[in-house]
C-alpha cells in the first residue's frame, strides 16, 4: 500500500470506529454530574462534594477477604500515577505521567484508545504526574504539563480542541484533574516553586475558549493586595494544583491554594491574602465570593491545595453546611460555607505540632512559635515536616458512618535553611529561597510509626479510631470509602493496597502490587459486578520522602517504578 | 465484527491517530540563540552581577560553589540564551580528583555539564560541598562532576551531558559539543 492509500485507510478506520464507539458512549450531562449513578465514577472524587465515596455495597466487610485482581494493565510509564480510574457506564479513563490518557473496557481491561502527548524537549516535569481527566458531554478533558487543556473525543481519543492556557517556559504547568460545572472546564496552575502568580481559569467546554481567569494573589486595588509587600504579588506563588469541590446550591467551587513563595517568611512579610486558603469561586463569573486563610505568612511549604470536603455537619443541635479540611499545617479545620462568606468554626491538631501553638478563638488565626519561622539566612527545625500533616492525598467521607477518613504523616520533622541571599525572580527559574542541600527529613525522637489513617466524627469533633502503618512507613495514599463499610488506600513503600473496616479501622484485607500506590482509588459496577480500581506507580513526593528517610534512618528502602492499573472484585 | 477484528482495528486506529496528530516542532530553529554550544564558543555568566561577562577559571574557587554559564558565539557576540537547555554548570575541582574522560574534558580543573537534570528536566541544582556533588532540587538526584557527572543518588536514569573545555587567552572556551543528549529523558 502506498502512503496515500495508507492514509485513506486510516481515515476510514477512524470514521468507522468513531461510528461504532459513538453510538455506545453515554454523554455526561450536567444532571448526571450533579447526581452520578452509583455504578459510575464520573469525576476526581466521584461526586461534587468531594466525599470519595461509592454507595456500592456488594464488596463489604463480610466478603472483602475474597477480593482478588480480575485484570491489570501496564501504562508504560514511570513516576507518580495519581489519577483515579474514572468510569462512565463500562468505559474507564485513566491518565498517567507524560499526559497519556487510556480508555479501557472497564470489565475486561482491553484498550479502546490511547492519547499520548508529545512534549517539546525543553519542557520540565517538576511534578511528573497527572491527577485525572474530567468528563463532559461526549468528551474527555485533560490539563497538561505544558499548560494546555485538551478536549478528546470520548469514543475515539481524537483531539477536538487544544487550548494553550499559559506559557510553560515560564514554569506554569498543570497536574490537576479539571473541574467541570455548568459547561465550564476549570483548571488551576502549578508552579509555586517558580514565582508564578497562581490562578484558576475557566474554558468553555464546547469551544475551548477562555471565559475567565481569577488570580489568587490580589492585584493593586484589590482587597488584600496590601498583605503582599512591594511587587511580591506578581511572583508570590499561591499555585492551585488540586481539583476543587463544588456546591451546586450555592453555585460555588471551593479551591484550596498553595503556599507563598519564595518560602522564607521575610521574603513576603505579611498575611499574604489567599495563600494557604480556601477560596470560593462562582463558576459562571470567576468572582471570589468568600475565602478563609488556614494559616498566614506561610514559610514551611505547607500548601493547602487539597480542597475541603463539603459535609453537612450536626454540631450542638445545629445543622450547617460545613467545609472540612485536614491541612498540611497539621490542623483539622471545620468551617461553615455560606453564599457570601466562609466562617471559622473549629480547628484541632491531628499531628504532634511545635509550630502552631494555638488558635485565636473567634477567627481561628494560628498563633506561631516565632522561633520556628524560616527566614532568609536562617535554619529551622519544624514538626510536622515541610510535607505537613496531610499533603495532597484526599480525605474521604462516608455518609453511612458519618466519619471522615484522613491519610497522614505523624511524627515527621524537617530541618531546612533559608538561602543567605535569594536571587531575583527570573521567568521559568526556581524561586524557592532555600538551600536544597541542607534539607533533612527525619522522625521525631522516640517515634514508633509515621503513616496513619485517622477517622474523625465531625458532629462531635472527636477522633474515633487510628490505624498505624507498620515499619516506619509514611502514608501517601488517597482514600476511597464505600457503602460496603470499607476504607481503601495504599500509600506505603511496601507496595500494599489495604481495606480497613470503616467503623473500627481494623485491617480486613491487603494486597501487594507492582509498585507503591499514590493513586486515587475508585469503585464502579458493570453487569452487576462491583469493582475497586486503583493505579499503582510510585513517584514524585512519595519517592522523594523515601529517599530522605533512607538518608536519615540509614535504610535502603527501594520502591520499584512503573504504572499498572489494578482492578479487583470478589470471587 | 468479531472482537478479534475489532481489536486489530482499534490497534490500527491508535497507531493511525498518533500519525495524524499534528507533531509539535521539535527541531531547533535556525536562530543562533537556540543552537546548542558550539566549539569555539565563549562561556559567559548566565545571571547575577556579572551576567554576560566571560567566565575566567581563576575566578572560580576550587571545590565550588559552581556557577551557571551560557555559551556565546565568539564572532557575533550572540549569547545562546534562547533555550533553557543551553544552561551550563561550571565548577572548579582539585585536578587530582578528576577521573577518566573528565580529565581530558577539563581545563585547569574546571568541568562543564548540562545544567538540566536528566530525570524530569529541572534545573537550579544545589551544591553539596561535603560530597562535592550536584543535587537536583526537584527529586534529589545527585551527580559527581569529578567522574563524568555519573549518578550517585536519586532517580536520574543517566549522567549529565558533559561539555569539553579549553582555555584561550585566559577565558573558558567550548572545545566540542555536548557528549550526549541534554534535558529530560522522557521528553
Amino acid at each position: 500500500m502506498n502512503n496515500k492509500n495508507v492514509l485513506k485507510w486510516m481515515l476510514c478506520a477512524v470514521g468507522f470506529a468513531f461510528a461504532q464507539q459513538a453510538a455506545a458512549y453515554d454523554a455526561v450531562t450536567n444532571e448526571r454530574l450533579l447526581k452520578p449513578e452509583p455504578q459510575n465514577w464520573l469525576m476526581y472524587r466521584g461526586t461534587y462534594n468531594g466525599f470519595g465515596y461509592s454507595p456500592l455495597d456488594k464488596i463489604n466487610t463480610r466478603n472483602v477477604k475474597r477480593l482478588v485482581p480480575v485484570w491489570s494493565y501496564s501504562t508504560g510509564q514511570v513516576e507518580g500515577h495519581q489519577a483515579p480510574p474514572i468510569v462512565n457506564n463500562g468505559i474507564m479513563f485513566i491518565s498517567t505521567p507524560q499526559n497519556q490518557v487510556l480508555a479501557l473496557n472497564a470489565k475486561t481491561g482491553d484498550q479502546i484508545w490511547q492519547y499520548k502527548r508529545e512534549f517539546a524537549d525543553d519542557v520540565q516535569h517538576p511534578h511528573p504526574t497527572n491527577r485525572g481527566v474530567a468528563l463532559y458531554g461526549d468528551r474527555v478533558y485533560l490539563a497538561t504539563m505544558d499548560a494546555h487543556v485538551v478536549a478528546l473525543d470520548a469514543s475515539t481519543g481524537k483531539v477536538v480542541w487544544d487550548t494553550k492556557v499559559d506559557e510553560y517556559k515560564n514554569s506554569y504547568y498543570f497536574t490537576l484533574a479539571p473541574l467541570i460545572a455548568k459547561g465550564k472546564v476549570m483548571v488551576g496552575s502549578s508552579g509555586g516553586e517558580f514565582g508564578i502568580r497562581g490562578y484558576v481559569a475557566a474554558l468553555d467546554a464546547e469551544t475551548g475558549k477562555e471565559v475567565w481567569r481569577t488570580h489568587m494573589i490580589p492585584g493593586p486595588g484589590e482587597p488584600g493586595n496590601e498583605t503582599w509587600p512591594g511587587d511580591t504579588w506578581k511572583t508570590g506563588g499561591v499555585s492551585v494544583w488540586i481539583t476543587a469541590n463544588y456546591d451546586p446550591e450555592l453555585n460555588l467551587a471551593y479551591w484550596g491554594t498553595g503556599n507563598a513563595g519564595p518560602w522564607p517568611a521575610d521574603a513576603h512579610t505579611g498575611d499574604n491574602k489567599h495563600a494557604t486558603s480556601v477560596v470560593a469561586i462562582d463558576p459562571d463569573t470567576g468572582k471570589i465570593k468568600g475565602s478563609h486563610q488556614y494559616h498566614w505568612n506561610d514559610n514551611w511549604d505547607w500548601d493547602e491545595v487539597s480542597a475541603p470536603v463539603l459535609i453537612d455537619v450536626k454540631r450542638n443541635g445545629r445543622n450547617f453546611k460545613g467545609l472540612v479540611h485536614a491541612g498540611r499545617d497539621g490542623y483539622l479545620w471545620l468551617l461553615e460555607r455560606k453564599a457570601d462568606s466562609i466562617d471559622f468554626v473549629e480547628g484541632k491538631p491531628f499531628v504532634k505540632h511545635d509550630v502552631i501553638i494555638g488558635l485565636e478563638p473567634t477567627t481561628g488565626r494560628p498563633i506561631y512559635n516565632m522561633d520556628k519561622m524560616l527566614k532568609i539566612g536562617k535554619e529551622v527545625t519544624i514538626c510536622p515536616s515541610h510535607w505537613g500533616g496531610k499533603d495532597w492525598p484526599p480525605e474521604a467521607y462516608n455518609p453511612k458512618t458519618r466519619l471522615l477518613y484522613v491519610p497522614l504523616q505523624q511524627n515527621l520533622c524537617t530541618t531546612m535553611a533559608g538561602e543567605a541571599k535569594i536571587a531575583p525572580y527570573a521567568a521559568g527559574k526556581r524561586y524557592v529561597g532555600t538551600d536544597a542541600s541542607k534539607t533533612r527529613v527525619f522522625p521525631r525522637e522516640g517515634a514508633d510509626h509515621i503513616g496513619e489513617v485517622q477517622a474523625w466524627d465531625m458532629d462531635t469533633g472527636k477522633l474515633v479510631w487510628t490505624y498505624n502503618f507498620p515499619d516506619m512507613l509514611p502514608n501517601w495514599g488517597p482514600l476511597l470509602t464505600t457503602g460496603g463499610g470499607l476504607v481503601f488506600g495504599g500509600g506505603s513503600a511496601d507496595r500494599k493496597f489495604r481495606a480497613l473496616d470503616a467503623k473500627t479501622g481494623k485491617l480486613l484485607w491487603e494486597f501487594k502490587t507492582n509498585s507503591g500506590i499514590t493513586g486515587v482509588p475508585s469503585s464502579y459496577m458493570v453487569d452487576g459486578v462491583q469493582y475497586i480500581a486503583v493505579q499503582s506507580g510510585w513517584g514524585v513526593d512519595a519517592q522523594k520522602m523515601t529517599g530522605r528517610l533512607n538518608d536519615s534512618l540509614k535504610t535502603k528502602v527501594v520502591v520499584p517504578q512503573g504504572g499498572v492499573v489494578w482492578v479487583f472484585a470478589v470471587k | 465484527m468479531s472482537s478479534d477484528r475489532r481489536s486489530v482495528l482499534q490497534a490500527a486506529l491508535g497507531t493511525g491517530l498518533g500519525m495524524l496528530l499534528p507533531v509539535r516542532a521539535r527541531a531547533q530553529s535556525a536562530d543562533p540563540r537556540d543552537a546548542r554550544p558550539q566549539e569555539g564558543d565563549r562561556l559567559v555568566y548566565a545571571d547575577g552581577d556579572q551576567k554576560g561577562k566571560p567566565v575566567k577559571p581563576d575566578a572560580l574557587p576550587v571545590g565550588g560553589p559552581p556557577v551557571t554559564a551560557m555559551p556565546q558565539d565568539a564572532a557575533s557576540g550572540t549569547v545562546r540564551d534562547g533555550s533553557r537547555l543551553n544552561q551550563i554548570l561550571l565548577v572548579r575541582l582539585d585536578p587530582t580528583r578528576l577521573q577518566g574522560d573528565t580529565t581530558t574534558r577539563a581545563a585547569q580543573g574546571v568541568v562543564a555539564y548540562s545544567a538540566v537534570c536528566t530525570h524530569t528536566g529541572c534545573d537550579g541544582f544545589a551544591w553539596t560541598p561535603e560530597k562535592q556533588a550536584y543535587k537536583c532540587p526537584c527529586h534529589d538526584s545527585e551527580f559527581d562532576p569529578a567522574d563524568g557527572a555519573r549518578v550517585i543518588g536519586g532517580p536520574a536514569p543517566r549522567r549529565l551531558a558533559a561539555l569539553p573545555l579549553k582555555i584561550v587567552d585566559g577565558q573558558l572556551i567550548v572545545a566540542g559539543v555536548f557528549t550526549g543528549r541534554v534535558g529530560a529523558t522522557s521528553n
